[in-house]
């Protein structure tokens, strides 16, 4: 690799030949602060926060001090870089008045106050007049319109980070930047409602979002309420993945299983019942695997793709209308709990299901499009009443004054409590299909598995594929996570460049671990921490440490067919546990 | 918040539609083929409201958005048809500090249209334009060619009075 001598505040440092000043600043251990700025994202220059001095060779002399924008600016051989200047820090605290003159600054009121990248920067650029430039004040009324989430532009800053994240990342860009100069806003086509295009629900424009302007929906007053209302059994469950970002919310580094923390917190709230949704993917396994045997044996629509994302499912929906056939009938696991919990539950306990209340705790925005989806209400009341964020349990747990980092650890509650390997790595992208694998194998060939570990799916890669040999017949499949990714694999499944019989499709990048609904992580660390990959392997290193590790080897699963379901695949399973797309289209 | 879609109702033929369509075609696989694309549907269907933008979204395969992006952008862009008759009030800065602000706000609210609009019968269009040469006469506005100065508000009524044809 070439590499280039430069100078960073005097010291002598060396970096690839290619590298922007971020980046060589960043290796030498000298950290500029960014905004707008997210790697392979959005690198635009736009925001100006990470302006630096640079003086670049002129033959043999050095040229005049200039200010750059590190991140977009590559270093040059023998460059002198100045990152702490009077003139750059008084620049970067000017550049931040400006942002500040037209913001609407309800900082104490602000979901963000606290964990603010613009607050942060304030702070450190010793920002000490809010309003030095305080000038017209542009308004925008609220998009409240989407199920999951509000877009409020009086908090915006313009940085670009949701448009690229939406249209890169995700492959949809239903947001974008209208207008120009003072009167640019980032909105939808025509001004239109986000809940009127094909935005999927995704989130990930919220967990990119540095400040307020974009938040998920809040029911946690609804949730106090119902606990707080005597009539009522009030039923929690948790996703894999929050237990494995939970803990960043109250200080944990990333990466930390606070599963027992988390168990124990939820009672202290006051919830009745505490329970996992790693139950209802032990559940989703054993329906899933089945349908998916059952395409195989009977000539059913193939590739069999996994229907546990919501936002994946919308965007199905949306983009590939007629692939809805492909996709599993079965619900997802929350909604699979949530079915089970006021069916079979219900009738076990002896309380009428209008009288229970579930709450699922999920580390995704998506969900709460999902609650509200049609055919979605096995016993004639929605399976699942409020679906939240591990950012709003987190904002629970603080409101109810619970000192979080003190819990002891946990178990969770019988019998929807018990769950397996399998259930717990659902949360990363690779997890559903390797849960199905080692169900759907020892139903084929009636045989143990010799290991159940099937690396080939596993890693935070976009885009998957594995071949494998059971019972004489090879089975292709693929697995994919991020949206865009989705796109490619299915046009060429469309165009039968492509032939896997099931496909694993979860709509974040990574799956739920980096779900639209974790806690959100600023900027300067997503730029240089892979986020979803040591949450990850919170979840692979739960699963290997599991005395169980199939989903039909799960106690509760097995009674629960017994006494209710019959078999996978029942005409009872299938009322209770399966549901029904939509084909929605673009533009209609 | 409802969609801004313009009030006159779209009136494109096939005609047009297979013409634009054409146009797309022969920039398909250029890159930064969306500026030349707008332009060339503009001359064809004289502005861009959202069926020939979807037209265009689906076609190049480019989310609505970013198109609309495009075109509120480029103040060549037009949301809306050009009325029969274009109001257009110099907003320059003799105009503007003899009250032509006032001017283009009084006639906005009696066409009941924003800058760039039209109204619903398809007769007034109104834009603000900056100095057009006639700054002894400030404010001025034109009607299509006539051109209007020495404005006060109460002048407006008898100005459109004139084109009720």
């Amino acid at each position: 690799m070439d590499m280039v001598n430069i100078k960073i505040n005097g010291m002598d440092y060396e970096a690839p030949k290619g590298t922007t000043v971020l980046e060589a600043a960043r290796l030498a251990n000298v950290e500029i602060p960014t905004l707008c700025f997210l790697k392979d994202i959005n690198e635009i220059g736009a925001c100006r926060i990470c302006i630096v001095e640079v003086s670049e060779k002129r033959g043999e002399a050095m040229g005049p001090k200039r200010m750059i924008a590190s991140c977009v600016y590559p270093i040059s051989e023998g460059m002198h870089i100045y990152t702490n200047t009077p003139k750059v820090i008084e620049s970067r605290k000017k550049t931040l008045e400006l942002i500040l003159s037209n913001h609407d600054r309800k900082c104490l009121s602000c979901v963000r106050s606290g964990n603010c990248e613009l607050q942060k920067l304030c702070k450190d650029m010793g920002v000490d007049v809010e309003s030095r430039y305080d000038g017209e004040k542009t308004s925008f009324e609220l998009d409240t319109s989407a199920a999951h989430m509000v877009r409020d532009n009086n908090k915006c800053i313009l940085c670009r980070r949701c448009v690229a994240v939406c249209s890169k990342v995700q492959g949809i860009g239903v947001i974008g930047a209208n207008e120009r100069g003072f009167k640019t806003n980032i909105a939808c086509a025509f001004e239109d409602d986000l809940a009127n295009t094909s935005c999927v629900s995704c989130g990930q424009c919220i967990a990119v979002c540095p400040v307020g302007a974009l938040y998920e929906k809040d029911s946690t007053d609804e949730i106090f309420n119902a606990i707080a209302d005597e009539s009522k059994t009030v039923v929690v469950q948790t996703a894999p993945a929050v237990r494995a970002a939970l803990g960043e919310a109250f200080g944990y580094p990333i990466g930390t299983d606070v599963e027992g923390k988390m168990a124990a917190a939820l009672r202290r709230i006051g919830f009745d019942k505490v329970f996992d949704t790693d139950f209802g993917a032990d559940l989703t396994i054993m329906e899933e695997a089945h349908e998916f045997l059952d395409r195989v044996k009977n000539g059913g629509k193939l590739p069999m793709i996994t229907s546990c994302s919501p936002g994946w499912i919308k965007y199905c929906e949306h983009y590939f209308p007629d692939m809805t056939e492909n996709l599993s009938t079965c619900k997802s696991p929350m909604q699979m709990f949530g079915a089970t919990v006021k069916t079979y539950y219900a009738e076990k306990i002896g309380v009428k299901p209008e009288d229970i209340v579930v709450v699922a705790v999920m580390p995704c925005t998506a969900k709460k499009f999902e609650i509200g989806r049609d055919d979605q209400n096995a016993a004639g009341v929605a399976d699942v009443d409020y679906s939240i964020t591990t950012r709003e349990l987190a904002r629970m747990i603080e409101r109810s004054g619970i000192k979080f980092n003190e819990l002891p650890d946990e178990k969770f509650d019988d019998p929807l409590g018990i769950s397996t390997g399998a259930g717990v790595i659902f949360g990363a992208t690779g997890g559903v299909m390797e849960a199905a694998l080692r169900t759907a194998v020892e139903t084929l060939t009636g045989e143990e598995l010799k290991s159940v570990e099937f690396s080939e799916v596993r890693g935070t890669d976009g885009i998957k594929e594995a071949s494998y040999d059971v019972a004489g017949m090879t089975v292709k499949v693929a697995v994919v996570s991020g949206l865009a990714n989705a796109r490619e694999v299915l046009k060429k499944v469309e165009s039968g460049e492509a032939d896997y019989q099931f496909i694993e499709i979860m709509g974040c990048p990574g799956g739920c671990v980096n779900g639209g609904g974790q806690p959100q992580q600023p900027g300067w660390v997503r730029n240089t921490v892979d986020i979803k990959a040591l949450r990850a392997k919170v979840l692979y290193d739960i699963d290997s440490d599991m005395p169980i590790r199939k989903s039909h080897e799960n106690p509760a699963i097995k009674k629960v067919y017994e006494e209710y379901f019959g078999e996978p695949g029942s005409e009872k399973a299938h009322h209770i546990l399966h549901t029904s797309y939509v084909k929605r289209g673009l533009y209609n | 918040m409802a969609a801004k879609t313009c009030s006159i109702p779209f009136t494109g033929t096939a005609e047009q539609e297979a013409k634009l369509k054409e146009v797309i075609a022969s920039h398909k696989g250029d890159k930064g083929a969306l500026m030349p694309v707008l332009q060339q549907a503009q001359e064809i269907y004289g502005y861009l409201p959202i069926e020939v933008q979807t037209i265009i979204a689906t076609e190049m395969d480019i989310p609505l958005e970013k198109i609309y992006g495009v075109v509120t952008f480029y103040s060549q862009f037009s949301l809306n048809p050009k009325g029969k008759y274009t109001i257009s009030v110099c907003l320059g800065t003799a105009c503007y500090v003899k009250g032509s602000g006032d001017i283009f706000d009084e006639l906005s609210a009696k066409l009941g249209i924003s800058g760039g609009e039209t109204t619903p019968d398809g007769k007034f269009s109104l834009v603000d334009c900056r100095c057009i040469g006639a700054c002894g006469l400030a404010p001025v506005l034109t009607v299509n060619d006539d051109v209007y100065g020495r404005l006060t508000v109460d002048d407006l009524d008898g100005i459109l009075e004139k084109y009720q044809d």
